[in-house]
């Protein structure tokens, strides 16, 4: 039978997966009976964690690992482990087992293929029971899945590819605390992507020098503008006074303008008492949006998405510390499962990379997380790193932030790669305008504004991009002087993180 | 000042020929083009006065055109925008909206502050043109 047969609809969208590119998945080895629970040590394979036979259930959660298994470990019995260790198993045979459903709870991996072009790695598929799970809660869907596998001696690396969330499971979850739509109504902004920046030089700033630069760059015609990771309350600006200047400059501006503005208060501390103390005061002062780091946990984060529902504000995600675990390949949780769990966890906005700026980001793999973000549904796209068709169930949008070393001369790339719903993040691109803060401002809302309108008049914007910029360049000087700056920026690196796959799927048997 | 709401603000004021284009764009996506407006522009009305209906059915930006030229007979010394609806599941909002039509003299907002406890201000945005009444604002 040709293996693309298998991605037709024939076939039940909960069950697609991609082609298998081998014939490693032979018959269940599971010893039944007494047998089973005989004391000593049995193969993890053996114990019922490998069942190539299983087919999961619409309500399963699915998780695909790449397993670089320890050399002379049969990836077989490494995929099982992974398994095992992630849901029910210990070392040995224990009789305990026998007083609970235990064939349920059992993690089953169901297929273990090679990785196309990677000797020694394996992708696993792992099906996991919906019990296995508390409702509603990413601590511990995420303790489960990666609590202590990770670490597991027989494997030299492990990292969590993708998962598969069952609408049963999805909807436990409340979501974006705003949503896309519901972003876009509240600030009436609609048919571009939204502008921001991060205020800089992040640290050493007064309360009073850091007002100025939110009101220059959104008098000058940004939407956003937004604090640093670590921007939270140290000497040279306690966290007051940071959010009483720029509430003065939002406001200052939004006179100016005529428009909504918004910045992004970062309310990120110590202790959740702490954190809720400065996103009541962010509320008091009237605030739109505020923003929390991912290292303050899971929990803190999904707390804070519930203060935002109640509060009627939207929700700044910035993904501080991600890159320790998911730039390398082999090793850790790919960025597109953190994106997913953070649109269960109820976030608005999350940094999802920008492709042409200077952080880590293959194009196809990061519209692979942009679609995770913005769609209800997104399909199985081997060649965007997705694995899984996902249902969202209706769950809100999660708006994806470009930000890091983007400039207004990209604006054809920006909007080609990562579309419409995206708040383009240029704090250098804006601060760094040799005309100054609101200039710098001007020159990207121009560029952008030029670069929406050339689109929707059904023009080749891609190509003909720097011919539209200095076209819109000839009636505003700071949109020339930008252009002239930053001409030469580009980053063009390697990146480590792309997605492996056949592209045409092969004829088998 | 000028009031930079809407998706082309900062651009030269758009042609006919411009608007057109940008219509037909929203017909061919299958939105409805709504004309509305209003002589209370502050940032937080989302509520501007609807000329007609949206124009659901529509092939041909030439009728909008037509519609916002008589709109703009009556109402020219306000602002007009068009917004174009899309109503798939999951959106069923806005997907674009522009302003097409402004007042010649744009006086903007005055910004109020109420000092209230500690050092906190309570900010209100208030246009200067809506200390007259509707209809009298501008020109």
């Amino acid at each position: 039978m040709p293996q693309n047969e298998l991605t037709t609809s024939s076939i039940p969208a909960n069950r697609r997966t991609p082609p298998k590119e081998s014939d490693m998945n032979m018959h269940s080895m599971t010893v039944r009976g007494k047998d089973r629970y005989k004391s000593g040590v049995l193969e993890y394979k053996k114990m019922g964690y490998w069942e190539p036979d299983y087919e999961p259930k619409d309500t399963d959660i699915i998780a695909l690992f790449r397993v670089t298994p320890q050399d002379g470990v049969d990836p077989i019995e490494a995929s099982a482990a992974v398994a095992g260790e992630s849901s029910t198993a210990t070392w040995t045979v224990v009789w305990t087992d026998r007083l609970t459903a235990a064939e349920k709870y059992r993690a089953k991996c169901f297929r273990v293929d090679p990785v196309p072009n990677s000797p020694g790695q394996y992708f696993a598929y792992i099906a996991y029971d919906l019990d296995l799970f508390e409702p509603g809660s990413i601590a511990n869907l995420s303790a489960s899945i990666i609590g202590n596998v990770f670490g597991f001696k027989p494997l030299k690396a492990l990292r969590l590819e993708d998962m598969r969330l069952p609408v049963a499971y999805v909807k436990t979850f409340q979501g974006p605390a705003t949503g896309i739509v519901v972003e876009r109504e509240r600030m009436d902004k609609f048919g571009r992507p939204l502008l921001g920046a991060t205020v800089k030089p992040k640290l050493g700033l007064s309360g009073r020098n850091y007002g100025r630069v939110v009101y220059e760059a959104l008098k000058g015609g940004l939407d956003f503008t937004k604090d640093d990771e670590n921007i939270n309350s140290q000497p040279f600006m306690h966290w007051r006074e940071r959010f009483l200047y720029c509430m003065e400059a939002v406001n200052k501006a939004q006179a100016a303008t005529g428009e909504i503005k918004g910045t992004y208060l970062n309310v990120t501390a110590g202790t959740m008492e702490d954190m809720y103390e400065r996103a009541e005061f962010a509320k008091e002062l009237g605030s739109i949006i505020i923003m929390i780091d991912l290292v303050i946990g899971y929990t803190a984060i999904q707390s804070m998405a519930k203060w935002a529902r109640r509060n009627d504000m939207i929700l700044h995600l910035h993904r501080a510390g991600h890159s320790t675990y998911t730039r390398q390949r082999n090793h850790g949780v790919s960025f597109r499962v953190i994106a997913k769990w953070m649109r269960l966890a109820g976030v608005d906005h999350i940094h999802a990379g920008t492709v042409v700026g200077k952080l880590e980001g293959d194009p196809a793999t990061t519209r692979g997380y942009y679609d995770i973000c913005r769609e209800d549904y997104t399909p199985m796209r081997l060649e965007h790193g997705v694995f899984f068709d996902q249902h969202w169930a209706s769950l809100n949008r999660l708006m994806p932030v470009a930000s890091g070393g983007i400039h207004a001369g990209q604006m054809h790339q920006l909007l080609d790669h990562l579309g419409e719903d995206v708040i383009l993040q240029f704090g250098g691109g804006t601060i760094g305008h040799p005309m100054g803060i609101q200039a710098g401002a001007t020159a990207n809302r121009v560029a952008l504004e030029a670069m929406i309108l050339a689109r929707n008049e059904g023009r080749d914007y891609l190509h003909e991009g720097p011919e539209i910029l200095a076209k819109a360049a000839e009636t505003c000087t700071p949109l020339k002087s930008a252009l002239e700056v930053w001409k030469d920026v580009t980053f063009n690196y390697e990146s480590t993180d792309t997605p492996d796959y056949v592209p045409t799927p092969s004829v088998a048997m | 000042m000028r009031i930079t709401q809407g998706c082309f603000s900062f651009l030269p004021d758009l042609t006919d020929e411009q608007i057109s284009r940008q219509v037909q764009y929203c017909l061919e996506n299958g939105w409805a083009v709504n004309i509305e407006f209003t002589d209370d522009p502050h940032p937080r009305n989302n509520l501007w006065e609807m000329w007609g209906l949206p124009m659901f059915d529509l092939r041909d930006a030439a009728g909008v055109m037509m519609e916002l030229n008589q709109c703009r007979k009556v109402y020219g010394d306000r602002y007009i925008r068009l917004s174009a609806f899309d109503s798939s599941h999951g959106w069923e909002s806005v997907r674009l909206s522009f302003i097409v039509n402004r007042p010649k003299d744009e006086p903007g907002f005055r910004l109020e502050r109420h000092e209230v406890s500690g050092r906190n201000i309570r900010y209100t945005t208030k246009s200067y043109a809506a200390d007259r009444p509707e209809g009298r604002r501008y020109g």
